[in-house]
């Protein structure tokens, strides 16, 4: 809601300046959004005409014209607007004025010629944004007139970003009423007369809408004069509230609207058949509407018809056919009241959003058809000429909203606001706001006017309250109270424990959003059970993310066109697939490349490879002190990764998440090397930790024994670790591989192997017998299990 | 005897000299080793009669221990000089970088949003969530907004085609965590939310913060004491705060938060960072919580609005980035 502050200031008196006006709006709720001061600094700007105009001698673009500005003489003054011309009347800057853009005007030589001033396009002044060229004041416009004194500045133009509950304020009026009540000050709107009925015109209203389009009033006006030039005052209020004027009929409705609040619709009366039928629209019935689309309605939209055709889409736009033109000269106005739930999301569903839809919707006060009919049509009559015809009505008073007296608990009251105020206090706020008043031995009942939808129930009165008293004034106060305290489970991690620690191993944190594009899911091949959005902002962001993957791997992309090789992300979010309802799996995801480890001074250079990416996954599960509850497998990759360097990652045997290098096939086309490993984990199993439960320290010491076994190449590290640990049950506290070797020495298609066996007993110290026997049992498993031969 | 007097007297001399622990041993050897001349001596002493036994050994015992002494001295010296050699020799550049001291870091919006969760924490607010695929009436239903409301076109929904959407907002929490259960409750909700908005100054996803009190004593008074809490505890500082009413079809009366920020440039504006209001009746209602017996408090907060204004970040796209050059400075 935009306005101009003079306006705002004819209908309420106001005792404050405008800063302190917009600083209470704001604290009332009415927040201001945009404050814009007009037309500033007018002095030595005054009302002109052009009485004669040459080209300049020297410049294709310029005239030098002889401007009138009442002082005697006419002045010469170069201008180079296009509509410079003899016979309109133009703003003259006169030597010596300094124009808001920070011009000062002096007499100076343009190209040789002389010139005593400037002629000011609305942009110039800082009144407007039009810069196209000079501003054309009316041909009645008082020459030397200081300008200021006849647009009626300077003025400011205050937007309000009002919320949905307030649609009383989306009138000039509503607002007045409001600003009266947090000033303790009154309206000045004059009692609004009828017209002089001086015409007969009629036309039959029938309503088939029932409660949805209770009252309906209309008028028609015979013999306007469609030429009939908006007046300066009227037109500046609606440059100054952001609309343009456009014609008299529709700056008169537009007017009215901003004034009051309620929209009004012009149709040329020639071009309606018989009665007005105010109905709902049939299944696929279509209109076209003054924008020039075409509507396609059903059985939610409430029509304005006559008895052949649409006209008019009601509460949202007019039909194109029955528009007023520059030809009309009867008119047919209308006036009404329709529930706001007949027209809630109407607007939006044809993708659009007027004035009117944006009042209906919120809210119109009931009773103001009248008023505004009366209103547009004085203001019309005066303007456009013609005769008025006798106020037509149409309405089912039943279907009528009625006011409902509220209660307000005394005690409710401070209870929710934690104050008391004062009876008196009250009171004085609700007569205030032109609401009704009865006391009640607990409080008081109190009904509000016809323009405020807000007000249902006792929340909505206490709001009202605080409100107008000012939230500032209310104490502030720390909660105190029962509070129970919640219990934290020992045996889950924090995510934040999880994040910590792949930070500390040298990993970023990254958020991507969470839609990727159909095509990226593509490539990835992870089409399977997405769930697409019904509306994305783009193709780029169409489908919730089945992996987070594929967004990672894109950010280490941008990251390595920027200089960084090495390249350490992770990130935990939620991973979408289709279900009823849709699952969603909080996931982790690491992406890495480049190095190993960052460039230095003390150790080779070496390529990051799986193991340093099972490594990270290996401390994860180490968090949770269960890492027998995990295993690797080889079987059952994804086609995203390297069918050879890539493992399914399992817990208690079911399949939580995958890690290795890339396909190389997916790094090709994503222009990334075979340097890039990645990990994707559901989140939930690695959050599970164990609850430690202390065994007594040994008391025996441990022994170790080394072998080095070698096997076929097929045989895997798991294998040879299940052989010996099946072989050495309980004697053996830990298997580590030390050192892996194929090559010179080793048979081809085999490896080399070395292991450390730590072997302890809990209720004696082992012998070298003991150990040599478990060495024996070792190998005799490796030999029969995994074809090993052990190396001497 | 003279012999022996001699060769002591040139002995102590020649460990005086001597300048390796090795010929300092052959000269101990020399001295006092199996075959030495000391030992000699001492070897000497039976062939005499008891009393030149008694009053010789007394001699040679004297002198075996000046040379042990000497010998010991002089080991000490050398050894100690041997020491400072190598430990001259073992000089490291100490100013060259350690190895594997790289570390990386955590994301803005999670630290900063932990760092807000923790707060409420300490106040005895629980840690609470919802998917972010939701229904209807978790996001607007149960939340007072009706159908086609205008309210809801404050909200650009993302939808599913299914009756599903992206949560809007981290409201929906509110009623999960008060459905089936009776106060007091303090929850917390972190998490991310939806709206089809994207420019310089909207991300189509971004992360909120819901907080929910509800007990048998709780006001507007104590709403403002909380938030004002809050900011103070998250900023470390005081800021001149105001409330002004607002309208949320969830809360009434509600209200946004505004603080004075001090600009760059030495100048101070309001800056909303939050929305806030007493739980609507009918929200209670939708929840099986009795109105008149319970009140409640909620607010919901931008996470990256306390990111940016904490850490400094001026474009709010920069966190969906992903630039190690930013992610880097929050290390």
């Amino acid at each position: 809601m935009k306005f101009s502050e003079n306006w705002l200031r004819e209908l309420v008196e106001i005792k404050a300046d405008r800063a302190a006006l917009a600083h209470a709006l704001t604290m009332a709720g009415l927040e201001v959004e945009e404050l814009t001061p007009l037309g500033e600094n007018l002095g030595g700007v005054v009302v002109a005409e052009i009485v004669g105009a040459e080209k300049h001698p020297e410049a294709d673009r310029l005239q030098v014209c002889k401007v009138d500005a009442g002082t005697g003489e006419p002045l010469q003054i170069v201008c180079g607007a296009p509509n410079a011309r003899v016979g309109i009347k133009v703003p003259l800057a006169t030597v010596g004025a300094n124009l808001p853009g920070g011009i000062a005007i002096k007499a100076a030589k343009l190209r040789g010629v002389e010139s005593f001033g400037m002629l000011c396009s609305a942009k110039e002044l800082g009144i407007d944004n039009d810069a196209s060229g000079l501003l054309e004041l009316s041909a009645d416009a008082p020459v030397g007139k200081p300008l200021a004194d006849y647009l009626e500045l300077p003025d400011a133009s205050i937007e309000l970003k009002l919320t949905p509950n307030r649609p009383d304020c989306l009138g000039l009026v509503g607002l007045a009423h409001d600003v009266a009540a947090l000033f303790g000050s009154h309206v000045k709107v004059p009692e609004q007369k009828d017209a002089v009925v001086a015409g007969a015109a009629r036309r039959g209203i029938r309503l088939e809408a029932g409660a949805d389009a209770p009252r309906y009033l209309g008028r028609i006006i015979e013999g306007i004069d469609p030429a009939a030039r908006t007046p300066l005052w009227l037109a500046e209020r609606l440059r100054r509230a952001g609309l343009r004027p456009i014609s008299a009929v529709v700056d008169v409705t537009n007017y009215v609207m901003l004034e009051l609040g309620q929209p009004l619709h012009a149709f040329d009366n020639d071009k309606l058949q018989g009665d007005i039928v105010v109905r709902h629209a049939r299944e696929g019935e279509t209109l076209k509407l003054l924008d020039g689309s075409e509507a396609k309605l059903d059985h939610g939209f409430l029509l304005i018809a006559d008895e052949k055709n649409g006209l008019a889409v009601a509460g949202v736009m007019g039909g194109y056919d029955s528009r007023v033109t520059d030809t009309t000269h009867n008119i047919f106005l209308e006036s009404a009241h329709f529930a706001p739930a007949a027209i809630m999301g109407r607007a939006r569903k044809l993708g659009m959003h007027t004035d009117a839809s944006h009042r209906f919707e919120r809210g119109v006060d009931p009773e103001l058809p009248r008023r505004a009919l009366e209103r547009a049509t004085e203001l019309l009559l005066a303007i456009s000429g013609g005769k008025a015809g006798p106020v037509l009505v149409a309405e089912n008073l039943s279907d009528l909203p009625k006011p409902v007296a509220v209660a307000l608990r005394r005690a409710r009251l401070k209870r929710v606001l934690g104050v008391e105020v004062a009876d008196a206090e009250v009171a004085r706020i609700f007569t205030a706001l032109g609401m009704q008043v009865e006391t009640a031995a607990d409080g008081w009942r109190i009904t509000a006017p016809s323009s405020r939808f807000d007000i249902e129930r006792e929340e909505d009165l206490i709001e009202e309250v605080a409100r107008i008293y000012g939230y500032d004034r209310i104490p502030t106060h720390t909660p105190e109270g029962a509070l129970a305290l919640a219990i934290d489970p020992e045996a889950r991690l924090h995510e934040l424990a999880v994040r910590e620690q792949l930070a500390a191993r040298g990993y970023y944190e990254a958020v991507n959003l969470a839609f990727v594009s159909h095509a990226l899911i593509e490539k990835w091949g992870l089409g399977e059970r997405l769930v697409p959005l019904a509306n994305p902002l783009s193709a780029d962001l169409a489908v919730m993310r089945p992996s987070l993957l594929p967004g990672l791997i894109e950010a280490l992309s941008h990251n390595r066109a920027r200089q960084q090789e090495r390249v350490r992300l992770f990130e935990l979010g939620r991973v979408f697939a289709a279900g009823n309802p849709p699952d969603e799996t909080p996931s982790l995801a690491i992406v890495a490349s480049g190095s190993a480890r960052s460039e230095q001074w003390g150790e080779a250079a070496r390529p990051l490879d799986f193991f340093d990416l099972k490594g990270d996954l290996d401390a994860l599960i180490a968090w949770g002190g269960e890492p027998q509850r995990w295993s690797v497998h080889a079987d059952g990759l994804p086609g995203w990764l390297h069918p050879g360097r890539g493992a399914r990652v399992a817990r208690d045997g079911q399949t939580v998440g995958y890690l290795g290098a890339l396909h190389p096939q997916l790094a090709k086309a994503l222009d990334l090397g075979p340097d890039v490993h990645v990990l994707e984990l559901a989140l939930e199993p690695l959050l599970g930790r164990r609850l430690p439960n202390a065994q007594p320290v040994p008391r025996f010491p441990s022994v170790r024994r080394d072998i080095a076994v070698d096997v076929p190449e097929s045989v895997s590290w798991s294998q040879i670790e299940q052989a010996v640990r099946s072989s050495l049950g309980a004697a053996l506290v830990e298997l580590r591989l030390f050192d892996r070797y194929s090559g010179k020495g080793v048979e081809a298609g085999r490896k080399s192997l070395a292991m450390g066996l730590i072997l302890q007993d809990a209720s004696r110290t082992l012998t070298d017998d003991d150990a040599d026997r478990c060495v024996r049992n070792a190998v005799a498993a490796l030999e029969v299990s995994c074809e090993a031969k052990l190396r001497g | 005897m003279e012999d022996l007097d001699t060769r002591a007297t040139q002995a102590l001399a020649e460990i005086d000299k001597a300048e390796t622990l090795d010929s300092l041993d052959a000269l101990r050897v020399s001295l006092l080793g199996k075959s030495g001349v000391v030992t000699a001596a001492l070897k000497a002493l039976g062939t005499l009669s008891p009393e030149e036994r008694k009053s010789r050994g007394a001699e040679v015992n004297r002198l075996k221990e000046r040379l042990n002494d000497a010998l010991g001295a002089r080991k000490q010296t050398l050894e100690q000089a041997e020491l400072d050699r190598r430990l001259a020799s073992e000089k490291l550049d100490i100013s060259m970088p350690g190895r594997d001291g790289e570390r990386g870091g955590i994301h803005p919006i999670t630290r900063a949003l932990e760092r807000i969760a923790a707060i409420f924490a300490r106040l005895g607010y629980q840690r609470a969530d919802g998917p972010e695929i939701e229904d209807d009436w978790h996001n607007f239903e149960a939340l007072n907004f009706p159908p086609h409301h205008p309210a809801r076109a404050m909200h650009d929904t993302f939808y599913f085609g299914d009756g599903r959407l992206l949560r809007t907002h981290t409201s929906p929490v509110q009623i999960r965590s008060m459905k089936g259960r009776q106060p007091p409750i303090r929850v917390i909700a972190p998490g991310k939310v939806y709206r089809s908005d994207s420019d310089q100054t909207h991300s189509p996803m971004f992360h909120q913060i819901e907080g929910l009190l509800v007990d048998e004593t709780s006001s507007f008074a104590d709403l403002k004491g909380t938030l004002a809490e809050f900011i103070r505890a998250f900023f470390e500082r005081d800021f001149e705060m105001r409330f002004r009413p607002s309208y949320f079809p969830f809360t009434e009366p509600s209200a946004e938060v505004d603080i004075r920020w001090d600009a760059e440039d030495g100048s101070t504006r309001w800056l909303e960072v939050l929305g806030c209001g007493m739980v609507h009746p009918n929200v209670l209602k939708n929840c099986g919580i009795d109105p008149e017996r319970y009140t409640g408090f909620a607010f919901g907060l931008g996470v990256e609005r306390f990111a940016m204004l904490r850490y400094g970040v001026s474009d709010l796209r920069a966190f969906f980035e992903n630039d190690l050059r930013f992610l880097k400075q929050f290390a």
